[in-house]
């Protein structure tokens, strides 16, 4: 195995945990609502965004709506947006791979391919392909193994999808420790305590990313003013 | 719902969602330069998300308080406590998971 898949398999682990235990619910969750397997499946093969799939499974059932599903879609995953724009420039010589990387952007590929010190010995490029790749399939592999088999899995351990949210702590941790994102970091921690208390649960966290690049733009002309003040 | 129905919404949120992740790529691809703003928020922005990420794990825990919430926090501030003290990420997450499942089971 090269050495781009067994780093990324390995920065890749709580996920997979995290993955299966997930797209396992999300399986079992459409079969009882009556799906074919090859539905949370495909589902998770095409769509591959987590919360969005439990939307459109329950949209499912009830009469066709495209441009409801259009608006949710668009709503639920707009922040997809503010990864795009923090990737620009890491994705950008990465080739063939690049619509792949794109494609496969979810909120835990995203987060490992921007907080990880990629070491000099391994191909960046390969790494974040290989990063989303792992990602990707954990989670179909998942909605697969749910699907199929329903409720008869009763093995389930309660609470282990806490590795998600041990995760995304840890990864901020590895951000706030450098010292030039602390602050900006902490602030992220506060605006979204503020938007999940005034706008609540639904629709705060586009809100958040967008209050977060309003603040950032006045950071950015302070700057500016400073520099040609000097 | 027939099974076109079906297949369209699908299709409908398979497209739309890539298209969330697609479009910063094309509005600014390569060819012109990118604006300065745009990639100051490349640098400064990705710390800020996964602070609001981290509230968005704790989302439903906090907007209804309860003894869950206790156990997540106490979790995650061991998770915090270990990554601080010996800078494992796996070791840190596996543990820290390792007590969110304990508080579950004991109490």
């Amino acid at each position: 195995m090269s050495q781009e898949f067994s780093f990324a398999f390995k920065k890749t682990l709580p996920i997979m945990t995290g993955f299966l235990f997930l797209g396992l619910t999300y399986g079992i969750y459409m079969n009882q609502l009556g799906f074919n397997f090859l539905f949370p499946t495909l589902m998770a093969l095409t769509i591959f965004g987590g919360s969005i799939e439990f939307v459109i499974a329950n949209a499912l059932l009830k009469p066709f709506n495209p441009w409801l599903i259009l608006f949710l879609t668009l709503v639920i995953n707009s922040r997809h947006l503010f990864y795009g724009l923090s990737m620009l420039e890491k994705y950008k010589a990465t080739g063939w791979r690049k619509l792949y990387l794109i494609f496969g952007m979810c909120d835990e590929s995203f987060s490992i391919n921007f907080a990880t010190n990629v070491p000099k010995t391994v191909d960046r490029q390969g790494f974040y392909f290989y990063v989303t790749l792992l990602n990707h399939f954990y989670w179909v592999l998942g909605a697969f193994l749910g699907g199929i088999s329903g409720s008869f899995i009763t093995f389930r351990i309660k609470g282990i999808d806490f590795v998600l949210v041990a995760l995304f702590l840890v990864l901020f941790i590895s951000q706030y420790q450098v010292k030039a994102n602390r602050l900006v970091a902490l602030l992220g921690v506060m605006v979204g305590l503020f938007a999940l208390f005034v706008f609540g649960a639904q629709f705060f966290l586009p809100l958040a990313l967008l209050l977060m690049v309003i603040i950032l733009w006045f950071a950015y002309r302070r700057e500016k003013q400073h520099e040609l003040n000097e | 719902m027939s099974l076109t129905n079906e297949i369209m919404t699908i299709s409908i949120a398979a497209i739309a969602t890539f298209a969330t992740r697609f479009l910063p790529f094309i509005v600014f691809s390569g060819k012109k330069e990118t604006p300065p703003f745009i990639v100051y928020l490349g640098e400064r922005l990705p710390p800020a998300i996964l602070g609001i990420l981290v509230v968005y794990c704790y989302k439903s825990q906090l907007l209804q308080p309860s003894q869950e919430t206790l156990f997540a926090l106490v979790a995650g501030t061991m998770t915090i406590a270990i990554q601080f003290w010996r800078n494992n990420m796996l070791l840190s997450i596996f543990v820290g998971t390792l007590i969110y499942v304990f508080f579950g089971y004991i109490f």
